[in-house]
C-alpha cells in the first residue's frame, strides 16, 4: 500500500504511537459513557427498590419475544463487527466491507424492532408525560418504570444511531482503500464503541424485561 | 540541555512562532494548534469572568442597605444564579485546564501538540455553544434556581429559563470531557524520551488528576441535567414526589459531580502553585512524590464526600457521619501540599516577583478556606452555619482566594512564554496586593456574617448586619479594580511590553527551553529528558 495513505499525524512520532493514542482515547471515552449510563442505572436501582411491584408489573407489559429477538440480533451484530476488525487486521477489503454492511443491517434491524416496540407502547397508552393511561388496574408509580424504560432504551438507541453513522464513515473509508493491515485503528476504535453499546443492552435487557420472572 | 536557556533575547521576537506564522480570523478559528486554542479559551474565559463579575458587583451594590438598594428580590435571585453558573461552569472549571493546560501540557511533556488537535478545537466550539445557550437564558429573562438547580423547584415550579441554562451547562460539560480525554491520552502516550512519570512537572500531575474527575464526574452531571430537562418538559416523575419520584435523588446525583467539580476548580491551581513556589524559591520541591500522589488522593477522595452538602437534606444520620469522616480525610492530602510548599520555601532563595506574590497569597487564603471547610465537615457546626454566608466565605476563599489567585499567578508566570512580552513588574505587584486586600475585605466579613446567622441567597437582611455588609461591598469594589489592572497591562504588553527571553525566570521545565513565543511545533527537536523535575542547583552556603 502507498505510504501516504498510512500517514502519521504531525503530533505523533510514528504510526504505532498514533494507534495506541486512538485506542486509549476510545477506552477513556467509554469510561465517560459508563458514568453517563451509571447515573441512569442508579436512578433505576433506587426506584426499583422502592417500587418493586410497580416495576415488576411494568416489566410484564413489555414484549419479551421482541426483546429477546433484539438481543440476539445485537449479539450477532457484535460478531460481524468482530469479523470486520479481523478482516481489517488481515487486510481483506472485501470481507471487511461485507461484514461492515452486515453489522449495519443488523443494527438497523435492532432499531426497527425497537421502533415497533415503542409503537406498541404508544398504542397501549404507556408513555409517561405524554399519554399514560394503561388499561385495567395497575400499581401506583408504574409510570416511573416506563419513564426509565424510555430514557434508558432511548439513550441506548441514540448511541446505536451514532454507531451506525460511525460504521458508515468506516465503510466509506474502507471502500476508498484507506485501511491496510498495518493501518486500521479507525476500524478497531469503532469496533470497541460498537461492542460497548451492545454490552449496555446486555444489561438493559434483563433489568427491564426480566423483572420477577415470567 | 538546561544550559541552553538564558539570553538569546534581543532578536527573539523576529523568529517565526505560533503567533506570527499565520494571520487573519480564519487562521484562528480553524487552528488546531493547542497554543492558539489556549488563547481562544483565554479570551472567552476572560469575557465570562467579567460578565459573572458584573453580576457580583450588582449583588454587592444591592446589599449595601438592609432593604436592598438596587433590584427586585426576584432579580436578585437571577443575579446570584447567573454569577454562579458563569463563574463555575464557564470560568473556574475551564480556567486553568483549558487555558494554561492547553498551552502547557504538550510543551511540558515535550510533545508537538495534544493527541487529538481537532478534538481540542471542537471542545472550544462546544464550550462557546454552551456559553451561547446560557447567555440566551440570561438575556431572555434569566434563571432563578441558583447554580445548583435543586429539584423540584427547577423541574416543576420555577418560571424562568431553566432548560436553556441547563442545556448550556450540559453542552459545556462535553467540552470538559473532551479536554480531559485529550489530556489523559496525551500524558500517557506522548511524553518525551526519558520523561518518566516521576519526572513530570507537578502541574502535569495536577492536570492529570483533574482530567480523571472530568471524565468520571462530568457525564453524571450530563445525565442529571437530561433528567431535569425531561422532568420539566414531559413531567416524567423522576424527581417529582407527586408521581413517586424523589427530589433528594437529584441532590445525590448533582453533588456526585459537583463536589468533585470543586476539586476540578482547585487541583489545577495547586499544580500551578507547585511550579511557582519551586521556581521562585530556586529550590527543588520538597516531597515531590507526596505532592504528586496527593493530587490523585484528592481526586479519589473527592468522589466519596458529596453527602456533606446534604447534612440537613434528610439523609440518614449514619450516612452523615460517614460523609463527615470522609470529608475530614480530604484535609490530609490538602495539608500535605500546603506543608510541602512551605517546606520548599524554607531556606529557599525567595524572590518576590508578581507570580510569587499570587503564589504566597494562595497559600494563606487556601489554608483559611480549607480550615473553615473542616468546620463545615463537622455535623454539629454545619447545622448551625448551613446555607449561611459562612459557606459563601468558605468556598470563595478556596475558589477565588485559591483558584483565581493561582490562575492569575500562572498567567503572570507564563505570559512571557505565551505572548513573548514582559509586563510591568511594578504594576503587577501592585495589582496582586490590591487583589489580596480587596479579597479579604470582601470575604472575611462574610465569615462573621454567616456565623451570626445571615442566610445566603437573600435579597434583604436585618439592620444589625449592615456594617459588615458595607465592608464586604467596599472590598468587592477594590477587588474589581484589582482585576481590571492586569487586564489593562496585559493588553498593553502585547504591543508595548519589553521582549521576553526564552526563560525570563530562569526556571526549569521543558517549556522554558524553547523560544518565547514557541514555534508552532513547540520544539525544533523533541528534547530528551535526563534529569528530575525542578533540578535547581543546591546552594552550598545554605545547606551548611
Amino acid at each position: 500500500m502507498p505510504e501516504e495513505l498510512a500517514a502519521t499525524a504531525h503530533q505523533f512520532e510514528d504510526l504505532a504511537q498514533q494507534h495506541e493514542a486512538d485506542e486509549l482515547g476510545m477506552w477513556v471515552f467509554l469510561g465517560t459513557e459508563v458514568m453517563f449510563f451509571g447515573g441512569l442505572f442508579l436512578g433505576y436501582t433506587v426506584y426499583r427498590h422502592v417500587y418493586f411491584g410497580a416495576f415488576e408489573a411494568g416489566s410484564h407489559l413489555l414484549d419479551l419475544l421482541l426483546g429477546a429477538v433484539n438481543t440476539s440480533v445485537l449479539i450477532a451484530s457484535s460478531f460481524t463487527m468482530a469479523l470486520s476488525v479481523y478482516a481489517a487486521q488481515k487486510g481483506r477489503k472485501k470481507t471487511l466491507i461485507t461484514c461492515l454492511i452486515l453489522t449495519m443491517i443488523l443494527g438497523s434491524v435492532f432499531l426497527g424492532i425497537k421502533g415497533v416496540e415503542y409503537g406498541q407502547k404508544f398504542h397501549h397508552h404507556l408513555v409517561p408525560g405524554y399519554d399514560f393511561n394503561p388499561e385495567g388496574n395497575f400499581p401506583a408509580h408504574m409510570s416511573l418504570y416506563f419513564s426509565f424504560y424510555f430514557i434508558m432504551t432511548g439513550m441506548h438507541a441514540l448511541h446505536m444511531i451514532v454507531g451506525e453513522g460511525l460504521l458508515l464513515v468506516v465503510l466509506i473509508l474502507a471502500a476508498k482503500n484507506r485501511f491496510t493491515a498495518a493501518h486500521h485503528a479507525t476500524v478497531e476504535v469503532v469496533g470497541i464503541y460498537w461492542h460497548f453499546v451492545d454490552i449496555i443492552w446486555i444489561f438493559l435487557f434483563p433489568l427491564l424485561y426480566l423483572i420477577g420472572g415470567r | 540541555m538546561s544550559s541552553l536557556t538564558v539570553d538569546e533575547a534581543p532578536q527573539a521576537a523576529s523568529h517565526v512562532h505560533y503567533l506570527n506564522v499565520k494571520f487573519g480570523v480564519k487562521s484562528w478559528l480553524f487552528t488546531t494548534d493547542h497554543k492558539r486554542i489556549a488563547l481562544l479559551y483565554l479570551a472567552s474565559i476572560t469575557f465570562f469572568f467579567f460578565v459573572g463579575g458584573a453580576a457580583a458587583v450588582l449583588m454587592r451594590l444591592h446589599l449595601l442597605t438592609p432593604g436592598g438598594l438596587l433590584v427586585e428580590p426576584a432579580t436578585y435571585n437571577k443575579l446570584f444564579t447567573v454569577h454562579g453558573i458563569l463563574m463555575v461552569f464557564f470560568f473556574l472549571i475551564p480556567a486553568i485546564p483549558a487555558v494554561l493546560g492547553n498551552f502547557l501540557v504538550p510543551m511540558m511533556i515535550g510533545a508537538r501538540d495534544l493527541a487529538f488537535p481537532k478534538l481540542n478545537l471542537l471542545s472550544w466550539y462546544v464550550y462557546i455553544l454552551g456559553g451561547l445557550f446560557t447567555l440566551y437564558a440570561v438575556v431572555a429573562g434569566g434563571v432563578d434556581t441558583g447554580w445548583t438547580f435543586y429539584t423540584p423547584y427547577s423541574s416543576t415550579y420555577s418560571n424562568s429559563h431553566v432548560i436553556a441554562a441547563a442545556l448550556g451547562i450540559f453542552i459545556t460539560g462535553f467540552s470538559s470531557i473532551l479536554t480531559g480525554l485529550n489530556f489523559i491520552v496525551t500524558i500517557h502516550k506522548m511524553r518525551a524520551p526519558g520523561l518518566t512519570w516521576f519526572r513530570l512537572p507537578l502541574f502535569i500531575w495536577a492536570i492529570y488528576a483533574t482530567s480523571i474527575i472530568f471524565i468520571l464526574g462530568t457525564p453524571v452531571l450530563a445525565i442529571t441535567i437530561v433528567l431535569v430537562a425531561l422532568e420539566r418538559l414531559f413531567h416524567i416523575g423522576v424527581f417529582d414526589p407527586a408521581l413517586g419520584g424523589d427530589p433528594i435523588l437529584f441532590q445525590h446525583m448533582f453533588w456526585f459531580y459537583s463536589h468533585p467539580a470543586v476539586y476540578i476548580m482547585i487541583l489545577p491551581g495547586m499544580g500551578v502553585e507547585s511550579e511557582l513556589i519551586t521556581c521562585f524559591s530556586r529550590k527543588k520541591i520538597f516531597g515531590y512524590k507526596f505532592v504528586a500522589m496527593s493530587s490523585l488522593g484528592i481526586a479519589l477522595l473527592g468522589f466519596l464526600v458529596w453527602g456533606h452538602h446534604m447534612f440537613v437534606s434528610g439523609q440518614s444520620m449514619y450516612a452523615g457521619m460517614v460523609f463527615s469522616i470522609l470529608s475530614y480525610l480530604v484535609a490530609v492530602p490538602s495539608a500535605v501540599k500546603v506543608f510541602n510548599w512551605t517546606a520548599t520555601l524554607y531556606k529557599g532563595s525567595i524572590s518576590y516577583d508578581a507570580p510569587m506574590l499570587y503564589a504566597l497569597g494562595f497559600i494563606g487564603l487556601f489554608t483559611m478556606g480549607g480550615v473553615t471547610g473542616m468546620f463545615l465537615a463537622s455535623l454539629g457546626v454545619n447545622v448551625h452555619v448551613h446555607d449561611t454566608y459562612f459557606v459563601i466565605a468558605h468556598f470563595h476563599y478556596i475558589m477565588v482566594g485559591g483558584m483565581v489567585m493561582a490562575y492569575l499567578g500562572g498567567i503572570h508566570f507564563w505570559w512571557p512564554k505565551i505572548s513573548g512580552r514582559m509586563y510591568p513588574q511594578g504594576w503587577a505587584r501592585f495589582a496582586a496586593l490590591v487583589i489580596f486586600v480587596g479579597f479579604n475585605l470582601t470575604f472575611f466579613p462574610q465569615y462573621i456574617l454567616g456565623f451570626l446567622g445571615m442566610p445566603r441567597r437573600y435579597a434583604v437582611y436585618p439592620a444589625e448586619f449592615q456594617v459588615l455588609n458595607v465592608m464586604s461591598s467596599a472590598g468587592a469594589s477594590i477587588l474589581g479594580v484589582g482585576y481590571l489592572i492586569p487586564l489593562i497591562y496585559f493588553i498593553w504588553s502585547m504591543r508595548y511590553g519589553p521582549v521576553a527571553s526564552a526563560n525570563p525566570w530562569n526556571a526549569k521545565g521543558l517549556e522554558w527551553q524553547t523560544p518565547s513565543p514557541p514555534p508552532t511545533e513547540n520544539f525544533e527537536e523533541i528534547p530528551v529528558v535526563t534529569e528530575e523535575a525542578y533540578d535547581y542547583p543546591v546552594r552550598e552556603a545554605q545547606v551548611a
